[in-house]
């Protein structure tokens, strides 16, 4: 049965008209109107997850950026700030090594490593793999750590509460023209490295203007994770219960 | 390189339509892509060729339809042509634009064909 008209699915020649070109369907064969999101299967587990993290009260956050912007020294930064106010949870991914989870480990934090081998990006099942291995307590904050590439995971949905991405002034105030996918797709940016300033021909302020154009509703945060300024905003929002 | 996971995508959603429908074959595949979805048209095709190997869709027809983007301002409700992302209301100049068109990553339908009947007994 045809979804947009209705007729059978034998009736191949109906299709025939309704399209902007032949079909050339033989006498044996069918057209199926699929009407799918390629990315359905994605989708779905990833509301899986997010239902998952719902109902334990698990705030889960997808941190996103290119190579090198300081995703790990943040979530170290975030980890020493937080781990005792709250249960903290964090898959990490990467093409290859450990080392971001050894990082996060020695901080004393369940960490899951994910390598993706070639694969440019974490997907919901990864995640959901990843969920069942660290298992979250209720009330907890997870981290996907995803993997730096500032553009392939804008895509995939992994059931996260928000998708952060984050920027550091070592890599121009354009960044967000230049990929304004992701940042479309993030509810909230970090700009990091904002104590390197003074050395760099970055502007944070063109940064942050740029970051909104490609996405008004962003809410930004400037910081440095590794001398601490800006810090407690990003911290607190994590650890707000309105989070 | 997420074009690959995308062309495994669609591989699968083709496939699962094939099976569900015990054909034989998947003669045609109908796409719809929007324009500002992010996909590369050049790095699908390419991801598909080696995607579709040893499937269903081996030899199938690719029929992709682009989906031109389209923008709506949240602020003055101006309707117009999105041709990339970020781009300002050209009527007010708000960055307030919401994607109406052109985000659509979709197998649209699928042509699939079926073996003629060669139960024994019928055969003349």
């Amino acid at each position: 049965m045809c979804g947009t008209c209705g007729c059978g699915a034998h009736h191949t020649h109906e299709h025939e008209h309704e399209h902007g070109h032949a079909h050339h369907p033989g006498a044996d064969s069918v057209v199926i109107q699929v009407e799918q999101d390629i990315l359905s299967r994605n989708n779905l587990l990833a509301e899986r997850n997010r239902g998952y993290f719902e109902a334990l009260g698990i705030f889960c956050l997808n941190l996103m950026s290119s190579p090198g912007s300081g995703k790990t020294t943040l979530l170290e930064a975030t980890i020493r700030r937080l781990k005792e106010k709250k249960a903290l949870y964090v898959i990490e991914g990467d093409q290859q090594t450990s080392n971001d989870a050894d990082r996060v480990a020695a901080l004393g934090v369940p960490v899951f490593q994910v390598n993706t081998g070639t694969g440019c990006h974490l997907d919901a099942a990864m995640v959901n793999h990843a969920v069942k291995h660290l298992g979250p307590a209720h009330g907890s904050v997870l981290f996907i750590e995803n993997v730096g590439n500032l553009v392939c995971p804008a895509l995939f949905d992994l059931g996260e509460a928000a998708k952060v991405v984050i920027v550091s002034t070592t890599e121009g105030d354009d960044k967000p023209l230049k990929y304004p996918h992701i940042f479309c797709e993030a509810s909230v940016c970090v700009i990091n490295k904002i104590d390197l300033q003074p050395y760099l021909d970055t502007d944070v302020a063109t940064l942050r203007e740029n970051a909104l154009k490609a996405n008004p509703a962003l809410q930004v945060f400037e910081v440095s994770a590794a001398k601490g300024d800006g810090m407690e905003a990003w911290c607190d929002w994590i650890s707000s219960p309105a989070s | 390189m997420h074009e690959l996971s995308i062309a495994e995508g669609i591989v699968s959603l083709a496939e699962e339509q094939a099976r569900n429908r015990r054909a034989a074959r998947i003669e045609e595949v109908e796409l719809e892509i929007g324009c500002l979805a992010g996909v590369e048209p050049g790095a699908l095709d390419f991801a598909l060729e080696s995607a579709v190997k040893g499937t269903l869709l081996a030899g199938a027809r690719l029929v992709r339809r682009y989906i031109p983007g389209e923008g709506k301002c949240t602020d003055c409700e101006a309707v117009f042509p999105l041709r990339s992302l970020p781009a300002p209301c050209p009527a007010c100049g708000s960055w307030w634009v919401a994607v109406t068109r052109g985000k659509e990553l979709r197998v649209k339908s699928v042509v699939v064909s079926f073996e003629k009947e060669t139960a024994p007994g019928t055969e003349q």
